[in-house]
Parts: structure tokens; sequence; C-alpha cells
């Protein structure tokens, strides 16, 4: 590698040293959106249209004229590893592969971390996941952040964008993700603001700052991300310094959130390329359709552009291998690729499908729009339709494959069975109970191994006897659909059925009607119901802060814990709920004659001696609170408050603890001055206590000049 | 034209104070010596839009505004003047007028508007969309030449949160989004649904609502009768309008228009389907594609409605007296820069004099200046960037600068005024000196005195 990289240098020193471009390559998508296929095979060596898909992703970067890509793999990671191994791009000159590998990391922000550690990066690098298809000349996009980056340090990341409006009805992009809001910067491209996240909140909430900025800011509902990012060294690092990032976007709306740092991102739309993701069954299918309609380019079934066998493109998008054996009365329909050595039997009829390598297909079959990968055997009279089928299925005579079925490895489906749409079938047990939603495909790691859990689901299964969900003869276990559920055919390679769409028209038409109506349309009025709200939301704070004090101080009595740790506990509370030490002193001060209160007594005077008791015991508490004339005023405040409160037990006996408090030091001469001036022009009832208090403060004023 | 055309002059602004008073009302102040009120209505008759409603706000100064329209426009315009009562609000003055409103779209002008955008290309947007609304809006003016000094750069900093925050889409013909900056408090939230709609909006924050609206009246007058407390069409009726743009609940037809309450019930038996509506609308907005739904699936009854925008050019000139700031930036740009308002024509130096105008010996008038009918100046003036009134009578060795003088105004021997508005029939004794200054009207300056960044006015 290093040898390359100095001829490399010395060819392009004319001009100023080459620096190599490098990639970043996530060979892993921690998600389980693939499952049950990703626990036998990682999903990037899944194939489309019978090319694994890294290929594809790394055909694009060597095409993008990267010098150096960084597997990382972290599920199935030997398995990527071989492969990676017996292909092509290992000895490439001028492009280097080297693998990562890492069995614990959970998501890309543990990936990042991980590479951070390893310091192979160094300058702007291509971070890209192992699932991604596309044609785009990256060299555009790659100037122009590196133009940024001379003019603005802080510009660290560009993303790639397309133009992609998600349905209305559906919410949900043509490739199953959910929809997307992106505010831009129209004119520097800046984004602002970025959110993914399917909610039936009816407005989307923008930060007014960023119009103070700039004089326009268009907002899009009608983007896509590709998930190609270019990004500068310091994303590594930032990575590692926030560990909450774990996913990628995280991190993009963790950088937007803070303006501390001032790291900016900026898009960058392609508008003739191709660039997408396959994130679910759904982009799966949708992708494999644009490869062969050939919008990727040259990265098409009839291009060599990998060690997979280069197929013929004949009339209406028909792509056919060597060694097919076509019966004559079948019929091959638009847009079908079928792999090497797959037999077709009579009367069969194929449409907008691919059929991989070594199928052998019977007689009088009908496939519309399915997956079917590599040594599948269908026999005879089946149907399918909108399904996936993984390696070495077998479909026995005269079943019936309902849309948005999936057959993981080696299924048999019984004679005549009909599986139900939907349904994921594999010849593992579905994991029994999944403890996070992060739950993800490295989980299993150990590919191939039925896990013990759960031989109980089929009575007799614990053997090799075939676990018969699917029909006799079957093999396989049908998964049982998420509970979340019901939202099977979002992310499904069937068209969504057109039943789904009007009952989905109905209700974003009613949610509409909702909406405005929530939406209070006189704009003042909303302002003044929001502000009650925070006024609440303040007020419960107050209260909930006083809550823990006391709980805190009760212990601290209780247990008998030194005041310093109380000290301690009560800093750490004044932090989390970011409240003022006069707060904390009022909040401790009512804590101790609420003990003063509860604890058993007969008679004002028995009260006052309890007080007495807890305030020479504890008094020190309030020292590190009080530390103005402020704090000392706010607590008698907080006394009086106490004592108001209707049958208040302190009421008749204000002035003797106000006494008190000024013998224990903890209020002075001045404080209790500046409180009776303050309530000179209240209202009668307020001055209940400072008429109380009128002798004692009297007493005051003559024991000062008596000093003087 | 089947259009109606309501001019809301207003009454007597506070934020005018001390300008305007009971004896000169908002509308009539003089801008470049003539009343604010005839711009709008020059323009208006330009556009061969003859007949008016003019409405004034409080009783007293409706006789005001009608005679002076009757002596200037008579036998021009046919204008009817309508008296509503104070505080009523935009919205509460076409509820007020509202049996005189008898054609089908509406035209509501702001009488304090002076700008050369034709109304006529308001009302053809509005037409070819058939839209329940339409709104004019403009760049937003840079308040005079920078070299004016602090008061510009105050505007910049300031500039965000004045003006309107205004959603539209990409053909910058539909009105998505509207929110008059200083209301919102910290967030924009923009409807989800309409984004959708869309798919992209553009936000800006740098146009200014003109007070120009085109309103299909039966729309119009269903939501001033369904909505009582409604009281303005800028701040409540456009956005009412402009949110509910895709959930329609207003009845085309204007059947019910009569029928109060916000209860739904009465309505929904009425229901017009919008493609009786959209039958004469030439290219299909985003509206249409939403109301038919995507793919051809038959909706639930979807009745939208368009809000569209008509946005000026930038050369074009467009400004609101709505503040002390604004009379004085109008008129210097009605003197400078926008002079092809003025009416006037401007001699070789640029200046405008009327002839009867008497100068003294070594007195210099310089260019972008107005000097009215019947005004005395004695020896050794200087008037640079001002506009002043007819009859006046100036001594000599005055210095004016930057100001506006009204009319029948005597200043003595000696004054300087800076930046100042001097209102009608106010007296400066000798060497008295002004700066920043507005003085109300019959004020009395005494000799020799001195104001800086002053508001005078006669107790």
């Amino acid at each position: 590698m290093g040898a390359k990289k100095g001829g490399k240098q010395e060819d392009a020193v004319e001009d100023m040293p080459h620096v190599p471009l490098k990639a970043i390559l996530l060979a892993d998508s921690f998600n389980t959106n693939f499952r049950p296929i990703t626990l036998e095979r990682p999903k990037v060596l899944l194939p489309l249209v019978n090319t694994p898909m890294i290929d594809y992703t790394l055909a694009w970067l060597e095409s993008a004229e990267v010098d150096e890509v960084f597997i990382f793999c972290c599920s199935h990671s030997k398995q990527i590893i071989d492969y990676l191994d017996k292909s092509k791009w290992v000895n490439q000159p001028n492009f280097s592969v080297t693998t990562i590998e890492s069995y614990n990391c959970i998501g890309a922000g543990d990936a990042l971390r991980l590479i951070y550690e390893r310091n192979v990066i160094n300058g702007d690098f291509i971070l890209i996941s192992g699932d991604t298809v596309s044609n785009m000349v990256l060299k555009q996009a790659l100037d122009e952040h590196k133009e940024r980056r001379q003019k603005d340090k802080n510009a660290v990341m560009t993303m790639v964008i397309k133009q992609s409006k998600p349905s209305q009805i559906t919410r949900q992009t043509r490739l199953g993700t959910v929809e997307l809001f992106m505010a831009i910067d129209p004119a520097t491209k800046q984004l602002l603001y970025y959110k993914a996240k399917s909610d039936n909140q009816g407005n989307l909430t923008l930060d007014k700052a960023f119009l103070a900025e700039n004089p326009s800011i268009s907002l899009h509902n009608d983007k896509q991300d590709c998930y190609i990012d270019i990004c500068s060294e310091e994303v590594l690092s930032l990575f590692t310094d926030n560990f909450d990032y774990q996913h990628l976007r995280h991190f993009v709306k963790g950088l937007l959130g803070d303006d501390v740092m001032g790291y900016k991102i900026f898009t960058h739309e392609i508008h003739s390329d191709y660039a997408a993701r396959i994130d679910n069954f759904r982009s799966y299918g949708s992708i494999s359709k644009d490869i062969i309609q050939r919008w990727t380019y040259p990265f098409v079934p009839d291009v060599q552009f990998s060690m997979s066998n280069s197929a013929n493109l004949e009339r209406h998008g028909i792509y056919m291998a060597s060694e097919i054996s076509l019966s004559y009365s079948s019929k091959i329909g638009r847009f079908t690729y079928i792999g090497k050595g797959s037999s077709i039997g009579g009367g069969t009829v194929i449409s907008n499908s691919v059929i991989g390598e070594g199928c052998k297909i019977g007689s009088n079959v009908l496939i519309d729009g399915c997956y079917i990968w590599n040594n599948v055997t269908i026999e005879n009279g089946c149907e399918l339709k909108h399904a996936i089928l993984c390696d070495g299925v077998v479909m026995k005579s005269e079943s019936v494959l309902e849309p948005g079925v999936v057959l993981s490895f080696n299924v048999v489906v019984g004679q005549g069975f009909e599986v139900p749409a939907y349904s994921k079938v594999s010849l593992l047990p579905q994991p029994v109970k999944q403890d996070s939603d992060e739950e993800l495909e490295y989980a299993d790691n150990n590919s191939g191994i039925i896990p013990v859990t759960n031989t109980l689901e089929n009575g007799n299964s614990s053997s090799e006897l075939e676990p018969s969900d699917v029909g006799i003869g079957g093999r396989g276990f049908i998964w049982s659909i998420s509970e979340v559920g019901h939202e099977e055919w979002r992310h499904s390679v069937a068209p969504i059925p057109e039943s789904k769409l009007i009952e989905l028209t109905q209700t974003v038409f009613d949610n509409l009607e909702i909406n405005i109506q929530d939406d209070n349309v006189f704009p003042i009025a909303d302002e003044q119901e929001s502000g009650n709200e925070s006024d609440d939301e303040n007020r419960d704070e107050d209260q909930i802060f006083e809550k823990e004090i006391e709980a805190t101080f009760l212990r601290g009595v209780q247990e008998n814990v030194k005041e310093d740790h109380i000290i301690l506990e009560v800093n750490s509370l004044r932090l989390s709920y970011n409240m003022a030490l006069e707060n904390c002193a009022s909040a401790l001060f009512y804590s101790m004659l609420k003990l003063a209160l509860d604890t058993p007594h007969n008679s004002p005077a028995n009260l006052v001696d309890n007080t007495n008791d807890v305030i020479s015991r504890w008094g020190k508490l309030l020292k590190p609170y009080i530390q103005s004339i402020d704090d000392e005023i706010e607590v008698i405040l907080k006394f009086e408050e106490m004592c108001l409160e209707n049958g208040s037990e302190f009421a008749p006996v204000f002035v003797l603890i106000l006494h008190l408090l000024y013998d224990k030091d903890i209020i002075q001469e001045e404080a209790i001055h500046k409180w009776a001036d303050e309530k000179e022009g209240a209202d009668e009832s307020d001055k209940v206590f400072v008429k109380q208090s009128e002798v004692f403060i009297q007493w005051l004023n003559e024991a000062s000049e008596e000093e003087d | 034209m089947d259009f109606q055309v309501v001019v809301l002059a207003g009454g007597t602004s506070k934020k005018l104070a001390p300008l305007v008073s009971k004896d000169v009302p908002k509308s009539l102040l003089p801008v470049a010596n003539r009343p604010v009120l005839s711009y709008v209505l020059d323009l208006l008759e330009q556009t061969n839009i003859k007949d008016l409603i003019v409405v004034v706000e409080g009783e007293d100064t409706d006789g005001l505004v009608e005679n002076w329209i009757s002596e200037a426009y008579v036998d021009r315009l046919h204008v009817q003047v309508a008296a509503v009562g104070e505080e009523v609000g935009t919205a509460g003055a076409l509820r007020a007028i509202a049996h005189h409103l008898t054609a089908s779209d509406i035209l509501v002008v702001s009488g304090d508007l002076v700008c050369d955008i034709s109304p006529g290309a308001v009302a053809a947007a509005h037409r070819r969309h058939d839209a329940v609304v339409t709104a004019l809006f403009c760049a937003a003016p840079i308040s005079g030449p920078p070299e004016s000094g602090s008061s510009s750069g105050k505007d910049k900093t300031k500039k965000p949160v004045r003006h309107n925050i205004v959603g539209l889409d990409l053909t910058q013909q539909f009105l998505l989004y509207i929110a008059a900056g200083n209301e919102v408090e910290k967030d924009i939230k923009v409807q989800k649904s309409i984004l959708r709609a869309v798919g992209k909006m553009e936000i800006h924050a740098d146009l200014m609502d003109a007070h120009l609206y085109a309103f299909k009246r039966s729309v119009l007058q269903q939501v001033l009768n369904q909505k009582q407390s409604f009281r303005s069409l800028k701040q409540d009726v456009l956005p009412y309008l402009v949110k509910t743009q895709l959930r329609s609940e207003i009845l085309l037809n204007g059947a019910h228009a009569e029928e109060n309450g916000n209860e739904k019930d009465g309505y929904n038996t009425d229901k017009v389907m919008l493609s009786q509506l959209l039958a004469n609308a030439s290219t299909p907005s985003f509206h249409e594609v939403y109301a038919l739904g995507p793919n051809g699936f038959p909706p639930a009854e979807r009745k939208t409605h368009k809000c569209c925008v008509y946005i000026a050019r930038k050369t074009k000139y467009c400004a609101r007296l709505r503040s002390i700031q604004a009379y004085s930036d109008i008129n210097r740009d009605v003197i400078g820069d926008a002079s092809h308002l003025s009416g006037c024509s401007f001699s070789v130096h640029n200046n405008v004099i009327h002839p009867s105008a008497v100068l003294g010996s070594k007195t210099t008038v310089g260019p972008q200046c107005m000097l009215g009918e019947g005004s005395q100046m004695g020896d050794k003036c200087s008037v640079k960037r001002s506009v002043i009134g007819r009859h006046c009578r100036i001594g000599s060795n005055v210095k004016v600068v930057n100001s506006v003088i009204m009319n029948h105004v005597t200043i003595g021997d000696g004054c300087s005024i800076q930046g100042s508005i001097i209102s009608s029939n106010v007296q400066l004794q000798e060497r008295a000196v002004l700066k920043d200054c507005q003085i109300g009207a019959g004020f009395v300056v005494t000799a020799g005195s001195e104001y800086k960044g002053e508001s005078l006015a006669r107790k």
C-alpha cells in the first residue's frame, strides 16, 4: 500500500501533493430490516440483480477515484472478509481495500469511534454504507466541500441529497423511508434543519433565528437523503466526543442543534445522477428495478463491473445470461433478469423479476415482481407475486406466494401451500424476545446455528424434523409479524394495496382536520395559552425541586448523614433543576420547619422548642446558600408563606421563630429591616406578620442604637 | 372590471404623533406637498378604477377627507367616503361597510401606501388563479441612502423581526405561510400538510406586505361574519385563509354568507365541489393536484382554496407611511429616487420650485428639494434634500437639511433645521436650532432655543 501511495504522489507532484482520498464503508446496516435473511448472511452480500450490494458500492467508489477504502465489518464479518478476499477488489492498482473488524459495535457511532482510534483517516473522507448504489460524479461535490472547508473550518460535512417526493398518503418515499423535512439556505446550501421522523404533528417547528441570518430559506419535503457523506476528519473526533451519537443521522441532528461549536453541514443536490441506499425490502425492490431500467448505468447487469457474470440486454429490458434453457412456450416479460444456468419450463410467465443463477423453474409457473436468488427450485404450477426467495429455496408444486412474502435460505414450501401475504419464513425460529429496539443484526452473530431458545415453538422440532409452518413436506418457521405491526406493507417489496391507500387517504384527511382545529387561528390566543403552559411548567419544576430537597434533607436526618454530604446532594439538585441559591435556602428552610412541625408537639411553645432543636442541629446547612441579604429575605418570605397557609401552627409563634433565626445568626438584622421595609406598601392582609414583629424590630433598632 | 375598491384611509394614527391631529388625519399628511392619500387615488385612477369607497376611521375626520377628495378629484373619480368607528381594525371596517360591497372581487388598499405597482397586476393575478385572496408583496424597502447615518443602521438590526415571514411555493405565486415577524415568539410553525402538498417551500423574511389585497367578496364576507373576533385583515383574516387553504371551510358560492357562528354543521350540507371553482383555472396548481388525490384515487371530498401573492419587481417603489421614520423616508424618496411618483416635473437642477415661490439673494436650493406654492425665502438660505410646503415664510440665513416643512410655516432668521419634520402653522423664532425633531401643528419654537431628537406639540 505504501509503495502504491508513493507512486501516486510522484505522478501528481507537479501541482500539489496528491492526498489519497479515503472512504469508510460500513458493511453493517445496524438494523434488522432484512431479517430473517440477515441472520444467515450479512446484508451487504445479499444479491441485488445477481450482484452483491457491496460490489455496487465498491465499484462506485473506485470510479469516483477513491484511493483507499476501509471496510468496517461487524456482523458476519468473516463472511464479508472471505468474500472480499476472493473478489477482484483486493488486488487492484490504485485502489486499496482494508477491512476493519469488530464484534461489539452496536451502531455506526461505535464503528466510527473505533476507526478514529485506529487513526487511519487524515483529511477528508467519504462515509458510505455498503448497501448504497450510486453512479454520481463525486468530483464536484468534493471540490465544493474542499472549497468551503478552506473558507470555513467549521464546514465539516457535505450530505448528498436527491429529489424524491414522498407520497402524501403513505408519507414515505418509493424507497420505503419515512418522509424527510429539511431546511436549506438556498444561497449557501447549508443544512439548517433535518427531520426524518414520522409523527402526527401538524406543524413543523423552525427556529426563527434562521431567518435572522438568512433573508430566505427553503423548506423541503421533496428530497431524499442518499446517505453519501463527504466528511472532514473532525467528524470522527466529534463522534468520539459525543458517545450518544449512534446512528449517523443522530450526528446530523446533534450538530444542527448545537450552536456552541458552530459546525456546519452542507448539502449537495444531484440531479441526473443516481444515488440510493437500500434500507428495507421496499427499497430493495425499487432499486432493483432502477438497475434493470438502467438508471444506475454503468452499474447495470450487462456491464461487467464486478465478478459476477454479465448478461446480455435484449429487447424490452430483458437481460439473459449464458447457459439458460428456456422452454419454447415460456413467456419472459419486460424488465426481467435471468441468471446463468437457469432453466424455465413451458407455459411459465415471468415479468418484472430477477432470477438468479442455477434456478430450476417448472412449467405453468406465474412469476411477477419477484426477486429469486440462486439455485432456487420452483415446481410446476406455482404462483409467485412480489416475493423474495433466497438461495436454495424450494417451492413444491402448486404452492402460492401472496405479495410481500420473504423466504429465507433453504426454506421449502409444501405442496399446494399458500403462504400468506407479508410472511417471513426462515429455517431459523424467530428470536424470542427483542430486548430493545436497538436489537440488531449482529445479535445472533454466530450465523447459521439455531439458538436453542425456542425449540418449543413447534412441539417436536428440536430434532432435524421439519418445522412445518409452511405445509406438508415444507420446512421453515413463519415469523410472526412484529407487534408494532400492521405496517408490514410499508417496507415490503409488494406494491401498496389500493384498499390501504384509500384507508390512509381518509386518515390523512381526518388528521388534517384535527390539526386545523387544534391549531388555534388566533395567533394571540395561541401565545397566551402556551405562555400559561410554560408558567405551569415552571411552577411544577419548583414544586418538584422542593420535594426533592425535602426528601434529601429528611433522609439526611434519619440516617444522620454528614452536613457536607447533604450540601453536596443539594448542590447537585440545584444544578440539575437549574435553581438559584435562594431557592435552595428557602427549600431547605421549609424542610426544616416541616420536620419541626412533624415532630410531635402539644403546644406552640413546644413547637418553638422543636424548631430550636432542628435549627441548632441542621442550621449549618443553610450557610452555603445564604450569601446575601436577598437570600435571607427569601427565607423570611418563605417562612411567612408557610405561616400564611391555612391553620398553620407557626402563625402564632412567628416572632419567636424569627428571633430564634436571628439568634442563630441565620438571619441578620439588616434582612429583617429590609423585609419590613418591603412590606411597607403591601396590603393590610400581607402585613400581619410585620405587625406581629413590630416589637421585635423595635427592639432590634434599640439594640443597635445602644451599640452605637 | 368587476372589482370594487376599498381604500382604508385610517384615522389619526398614534404612531405618527405629533404630526397628525384631528385637523390633519393621517391620510391627509402631505408627502411632497400633497396628501398621502392622493398617491393611492392617483394610482387607482391610472389603472382606470374610478369607483371607490374610502373608509375613514373616526367620525370627526371623515368630513375633512371627503371635502378634500371632492375638491381634488371632482370629475375624476367617483368616491364614496364612509366613516367607521375608531379601533375597529381593518376587518371591522370592512364589516361595517359590508352593505356597500356588491362586486364579485374586492380590492382593499391601505390609504397610506405610496407605490408605483399597478393594482391591475394584482387583480389580474387574482383572477388568473381564481384565488380567494391575493396579496401584494414587495422587497423590503431599503430605508434611504446609506449615508443617512444611525437610523439605517438601526433598521438593519431590526429587520428580521419587523418584516413578515412569508412562505411561498417555487413559482412564487402561492402563499403558503404567513406570520408577522414581531408576532413569532421563537419558532416558525409550518403546517406539514401544506409542505407535503407542495414539496418545497421558500420562506422569506425580506418581503413586505404592501397591504393591498384582492379578496373574493363572498369569501371575505363569510369569514368576517363567521369569525366575529377577527379584527385585522393582515393578522387574522389572511393567516386564517392561508392556514385553511387545503381544508377549506368556506363556501365558495356564499349562499350561507349571512349565517353566523363557527359550528360546522351549518354548512356541511351545502358543500361545493372544488372542480367548479377550478373549471376556469389555467394550469393545475398543487391545490388541484391535492384536491384530486394522487393516482386518481377519488378522495373524500376535499375542498381547497387558493391564496396567491403578487411579488412586485425589485425596481418598483413601495412604502407605507406607518411611522415618523417612514414619513421622512418617503418624502425623501418621492423627491429623490422615486421622483416619478411625485407627479411634478423636475428642473435641470433636479428640484421643484414652484414659479410663485420667491427666493432671496444668495439663497440656494439644492437638488432633490421641493419648494411649494407662494413660499418665500430670505437671503443666504440653503436648502438641501428637503420639502418645503406652501406659503411658508422663511427668513434669512436659514439652513434646511433633510427635513420636511409643511404649509404656512414661519421660520425666523438664522434658524437651522436638520432631519426634522415641521407641521403646518408652526412658528420658529430667530436662531432656533432643531435636529431630528418633530414639531406638531401650530407650535411656537422660541427664539434661540435648541432641540435635539425631540417631539414637540402644542398642549
